[in-house]
């Protein structure tokens, strides 16, 4: 059976915590590809599932930089440009230049982390298998459902589906690619 | 503002499922209940919409001197209310991102319209200073292109750092409002029955599945562009203040001008939120997701903000007294004692008088107690950022110089007109967005669900 005409199998839950119980039991069952999807951040998950990206903050922090870096050349050069004496006050004063530094700083310390996490979650994009299942439209309403992808190399759909209608989901359904 | 744990722990009437409140909050656009209510707010505000394109059109055509404004009072009505609009908005970041960070629920079911009211009201403070241009077509002056008259704009004054805060202001509150949306528009997307609807929510919830590691890395971009509001808004009004103190005029020129500023922004804005929070919770009937408990906390945040912007006031008086100078302290005697001493005597009234009846329980749980106190400062608000535009210019030093300042019909106009701006697309965004943060609300609930099973 080649695994391209599976996405994975979805398991249904009434609650976070029956999500987690059944995330942990997978992992110990060997299972590595796993997902979930819930209807507001569940963090016990991010250590089940041994997720690890800091890639958004290192964007905020780069983005600071580069807005700052801006910020100071731009001001420097058009004061360099074309100088104006101001009653004797110094041509680059930083204490002047704080204000416009610090406004790009943040502008582009926002853009960068927002922009990013878009870009590394892959959004927008108009579909996504989980979407064909029948009861997923309840995954921002009040359900939990963990996900085995049918690239984990245990996956199985027949072993995989029965083992995941011991953990007590509510719902489990195989999702087409 | 202390809370004691009973009160903190439980915001949120207990009882309500996640389903019934997604449910509830994601109907409101999708079949919109109170329609007839909608449409009357609409209509009207529509009509002062109106107003402020013909007074607009008439300002463009005529230029500023349809306006009161001459030597010496030259700013008066248009920086006027840029302020007080863009104090109004510092509120929405500040319960949004401030509240968010120091992790107090109550700020969930408020965030989404406090946000909303952010984005019109910078919008509305933003026009101002394009319309006092006189020239507004020039406006791209303000930034460094290459010229062919080979100057470039001066980065030591105050005026120029002005538009930079705004539109950063603007930008950075646009991108905190829109993240925080996404997944409110996924779950208005699933429960969307209407292929219109379907492909609106469809579309603008980018494709959002609720994963749980775009959910860590969504909270990562959220909390980090929090950390930046904060720091922003005081930076943006501090600047706002700046305008003023950075100059010599008696009355303006004061340290003090920065923190006072930001507070009374604060101050204000906090009022119009819970006029908002009142008015949108009796036309949704939200009355178990904004409870007597958020006007409790509203009315709390209201009262400490009013009585540090108080502080503000005495120190104003203190600092012309301590300076000695003569014209400082002849400006506090104008404002105590001159013709524009109304505006003085206005703003402390409004702004101090009737706010100490927050001191009690009963008021602050009371709407409409609430709504008037509220609508009290803002009116204080407004008379404050009056007076101290045009209580200050109107005598500076040379007794040659002194004038006075009325405000004309125009004047009236655009003013009346930008609520039309503020109240439409507010009125739009809460037409076909859900107007309380459904997943935040339920993240709410499902922790003091689980607080509560553990007790």
């Amino acid at each position: 059976m080649p695994e391209s005409t599976h996405y994975g199998i979805l398991a249904e839950f009434k609650s976070p915590e029956t999500l987690v119980e059944a995330a942990k039991r997978a992992r110990a069952r060997g299972y590595r590809e796993l997902d979930a999807f819930t209807p507001f951040p569940v963090h016990e998950l991010d250590d089940v599932l041994r997720l690890r990206d800091r890639r958004v903050l290192w964007f905020g922090l780069i983005g600071g930089a580069v807005g700052f870096a801006i910020a100071l050349a731009m001001q420097m050069f058009t004061n360099f440009d074309y100088p104006i004496n101001v009653g004797g006050r110094p041509l680059y004063p930083f204490s002047a230049f704080a204000v416009v530094a610090f406004e790009l700083t943040v502008l582009f310390g926002a853009l960068f982390p927002a922009v990013g996490m878009l870009a590394i979650n892959g959004l927008p994009r108009l579909n996504y298998p989980v979407f064909a299942a029948s009861r997923f439209h309840l995954a921002s309403k009040d359900r939990f459902f963990l996900c085995i992808k049918a690239h984990d190399p245990r996956f199985d759909p027949s072993q995989t589906r029965r083992f995941m209608q011991t953990l007590g989901a509510e719902s489990v359904e195989l999702v087409p690619a | 503002m202390s809370l004691t744990a009973e009160e903190s722990e439980h915001i949120l009437p207990p009882g309500q499922s996640l389903g019934d409140v997604t449910d509830q909050l994601a109907r409101i656009p999708l079949h919109f209940p109170t329609r007839r209510r909608w449409l009357i707010a609409l209509a009207l505000s529509s009509l002062l919409l109106l107003l402020f394109f013909v007074a607009v059109t008439v300002l463009f055509t005529r230029g500023v001197g349809v306006w009161g404004l001459d030597i010496p009072v030259n700013w008066a009505f248009a920086i006027h209310n840029y302020v007080w609009w863009l104090g109004i908005g510092h509120a929405g970041t500040l319960i949004s991102a401030l509240l968010l960070l120091m992790g107090r629920d109550w700020r969930n079911s408020l965030n989404r319209f406090a946000e909303t009211m952010t984005l019109f009201a910078v919008v509305c403070a933003g026009v101002y200073p394009i319309l006092h241009l006189g020239r507004p077509w020039f406006v791209y002056w303000m930034f460094p292109y290459p010229a062919t008259m080979q100057v470039w704009p001066q980065f030591r004054s105050p005026l120029e750092w002005d538009i930079w805060a705004v539109l950063t202001y603007l930008t950075v509150s646009v991108i905190f409002w829109y993240v925080g949306l996404v997944p409110d528009l996924a779950a208005a997307r699933d429960r969307a029955r209407r292929p219109g609807w379907q492909t609106f929510f469809g579309v603008l919830s980018l494709g959002w599945r609720g994963s749980a590691i775009h959910w860590m890395r969504w909270q990562q971009a959220y909390r980090l562009i929090a950390a930046l509001a904060v720091p922003l808004v005081v930076s943006v009004h501090s600047e706002v203040s700046l305008l003023f103190a950075a100059s010599q005029i008696p009355g303006w020129h004061s340290t003090i001008f920065p923190p006072y500023f930001v507070l009374g922004a604060a101050f204000s804005g906090f009022a119009v939120v819970s006029m908002i929070a009142i008015a949108i919770r009796s036309l949704f009937h939200l009355q178990n997701l904004v409870t007597d408990d958020h006007l409790d906390i509203l009315g709390k945040v209201l009262l400490a903000t009013g009585l540090m912007t108080a502080y503000g006031y005495v120190f104003e008086v203190f600092d012309a007294f301590y300076s000695g100078g003569v014209h400082e302290v002849q400006t506090v005697s104008d404002r105590f004692f001159g013709v524009y001493a109304w505006s003085y005597w206005g703003a402390v009234v409004f702004n101090f008088i009737f706010l100490q009846a927050l001191w009690w329980r009963g008021v602050r749980r009371t709407p409409w107690a609430l709504f008037l106190i509220a609508s009290s400062v803002a009116i204080g608000m407004w008379l404050e950022r009056y007076m101290i535009l045009v209580t200050s210019l109107y005598r500076d030093f040379l007794v040659s110089s002194w004038g006075s300042y009325t405000p004309t019909f125009w004047d009236w106009a655009i003013y009346l007109g930008t609520l039309g701006l503020f109240m439409v697309p507010f009125l739009l965004v809460i037409r076909v967005f859900p107007v309380i943060s459904i997943f935040e609300t339920k993240e709410v609930l499902h922790d003091e669900r689980k607080e509560a099973s553990r007790a």
